[in-house]
């Protein structure tokens, strides 16, 4: 599904830095993955490398066998099959809730506005906001806002979703509700990967974790793997630090 | 229970009426002295003379310029046609609808006889200019739109080409001074212009439209700049969420960047195009008449330079308020 290889990443302002070294790393269709590290690590930048908002500057990353980082391709189709979840939900705020989910439906995959409305309806529906169709996005709280953040990224029919830690700008009596909506993803079988700081959802719902320290990918395993028997210095260190 | 909301010892009542008292003694006394100043040169107000050149509307006596037989009374529903027979010549008299004709057919007429009487009642000078004013602002304001819009959006373009085009035309617009740029479309692009259209055999382009390319121009500039701080407030957040759900760069502009810029910068625009409002009153020196030179058109002829200045600035006013007005309803039913 994804496989990156051998993906860096510099930034060079304000200064130079080198925020991804060497990250290979393949998705399996189907998969739930769990990036886990601590802050500044780079996890949000491999994720926002492999639906190119930020541009890797050498490797490789393929999804579904088309070379994202080939500037050729056409990387509005590559995107609309990549669903992604932001931290700040980035929901647009002069739409209604419908409308944040049938626009892109409209605009990118050519939908009618009534088959468009149908999907939205339906996504509402599963994320439990059908009741909020015609509100506007201020109207919501934090959590109700990011499932409709992740109704919009599933109108599209994404093969995979991006979460970039769903649950970190949320008030804690809201990640409940978020990461249920995630779980049922899950288990319907959503490729996935998941940047996050949950560990209760990464013991319970992650096929693999990834613990990424300064720019690199240090360990990989089974949840159970990570939080039995990690080998790591590092990880030993983020996790006593974080559990 | 009291609503106060400052940060100081809340004011008594007594305060705000008292200080409210003051503002309107204050206009009061502003105004009235410019009542004693004007009685003091002995200046005789003639307010009375004034509605005439906003509505004009009055008793018009027609008077035979030729000397002859009454032949012919003509009614039609456009109006009245008479002709005077002088000899070889016929004198051909058009009157509207209403005309009181006091002459019969037959009737012998001398020169500078009263034919006929009829009432007009139509825009006067001053209303007119006021109209001119209003179409060559708009004009502007439409055709600026246009251009800051297209000219912001290439100043945030990645093309240099584009970028440093818009560039240019920001410095260049907003180092000259407007009065100089209004001389150049007309006395320079104008004339070079119309010269050529004159070889070629078509009309030239009347002066009225130099002055609204030059307006448009002029206020473009400013949009480019409000529009292109309207453009990169949009948080980044928004445009990423729209370019990861495959939008193309130009669809989230339109989509997603814009509507929610627009409504962050339709104050600053308003304040740009009331400005344009107010700088149309330029474009008297080159000939358009508008309401600040039709305003100095009556008073070479009236001599009411008081009331006349003052009933211009009021028709300025009207127009800059209605103008704010318009925006502020936008401003309230816009996109969130
Ligand atoms: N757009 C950017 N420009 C410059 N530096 C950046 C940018 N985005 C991220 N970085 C830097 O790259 C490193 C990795 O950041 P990030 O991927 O956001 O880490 P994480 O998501 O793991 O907290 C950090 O040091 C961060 O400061
Ligand atoms: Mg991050």
């Amino acid at each position: 599904m994804i496989s990156a290889k051998n993906v860096n990443k510099y930034f060079y302002i304000p200064e130079e830095l080198h925020a991804l070294k060497d990250v290979s790393l393949e998705v399996a269709a189907g998969e739930v993955l769990v990036v886990i590290g601590p802050s500044g690590s780079g996890k949000s930048t491999f994720l926002r490398c492999l639906n190119r908002l930020e541009y890797a500057n050498s490797g490789s990353i393929t999804i579904e066998g088309t070379e994202v980082l080939d500037p050729n391709c056409d990387i509005n189709e590559i995107r609309a099959e990549v669903g992604m979840v932001f931290q700040s939900f980035n929901l647009f705020p002069h739409m209604s809730v419908l409308d944040n989910i049938t626009m892109a439906q409209m605009t990118v995959r050519k939908r009618s506005k009534k088959d468009a409305e149908k999907k939205g309806m339906e996504l509402l529906e599963k994320v439990g906001l059908a009741h909020k169709y015609n509100v506007y996005p201020d109207q919501l709280s934090g959590g109700q806002q990011q499932r409709i953040a992740i109704a919009r990224a599933l109108a599209m029919d994404p093969k995979v979703l991006l979460f970039d830690e769903p649950t970190s700008a949320l008030d804690p009596e809201m990640v409940g509700e978020v990461l249920d909506v995630m779980k049922n993803l899950a288990k319907e079988g959503m490729t996935m990967v998941v940047v996050t700081h949950e560990m209760g959802f990464a013991r319970e719902v992650a096929d693999r974790v990834v613990f990424m320290d300064g720019g690199q990918l240090v360990e990989q395993g089974t949840p159970e793997h990570f939080f039995t028997k990690p080998e790591h210095d590092r990880t030993k260190l983020f996790l006593s630090q974080i559990l | 229970m009291m609503n106060y909301t400052g940060l100081d010892r809340p004011k008594k009542p007594g305060y705000f009426l008292f200080w409210k008292t003051m503002f309107v003694a204050i206009c009061l006394l502003g105004i009235g002295f410019i009542y004693a100043a004007a009685d003091f040169v002995d200046y005789n107000w003639r307010w009375e003379q004034v509605p005439q050149y906003f509505w004009l509307d009055k008793d018009l006596e027609v008077r035979s310029e030729a000397e002859g037989d009454l032949t012919k009374i003509d009614k039609t529903a456009a109006g009245y046609t008479i002709i005077i027979q002088d000899g070889s010549h016929e004198e051909i008299v058009k009157l509207p609808p209403d005309a009181n004709i006091f002459l019969m057919e037959g009737d012998y007429v001398y020169m500078g006889d009263t034919i006929a009487e009829y009432r007009v009642s139509k825009p006067g000078i001053l209303l007119e200019a006021t109209y001119v004013t209003l179409k060559v602002s708009m004009l502007a304001i439409v055709l600026g739109i246009i251009v800051g819009i297209l000219t912001g959006l290439m100043r945030i373009s990645e093309n240099p080409c584009l970028r440093w085009l818009s560039v240019t035309y920001v410095e260049l617009i907003r180092g000259s001074p407007l009065l100089v740029q209004i001389f150049l479309w007309y006395f320079v692009a104008g004339s070079l212009i119309n010269a050529m259209l004159d070889k070629i055999g078509l009309d030239p382009i009347p002066a009225l439209w130099y002055g609204v390319f030059a307006l448009a121009i002029f206020t473009g500039a400013y949009v480019a700049e409000i529009v292109r701080a309207g453009v990169q407030s949009v948080h980044r957040g928004q445009s990423e969420a729209a370019r990861a759900l495959g939008l193309s760069g130009p669809q989230a502009m339109r989509k997603v960047i814009l509507p929610q810029a627009f409504r962050r910068i339709l104050p600053p625009l308003a304040g740009q195009f009331i400005s344009l409002i107010k700088d149309s009153s330029l474009l008297g020196v080159i000939a358009v008449r508008e309401l600040t030179k039709a305003t100095r058109e009556v008073i070479s002829s009236s001599l009411m330079s008081y009331e006349l200045w003052i009933a211009c600035t009021i028709m300025y006013l009207v127009l800059t308020f209605a103008l704010s007005v318009a925006v502020q309803y936008l401003e309230r039913r816009a996109v969130r």
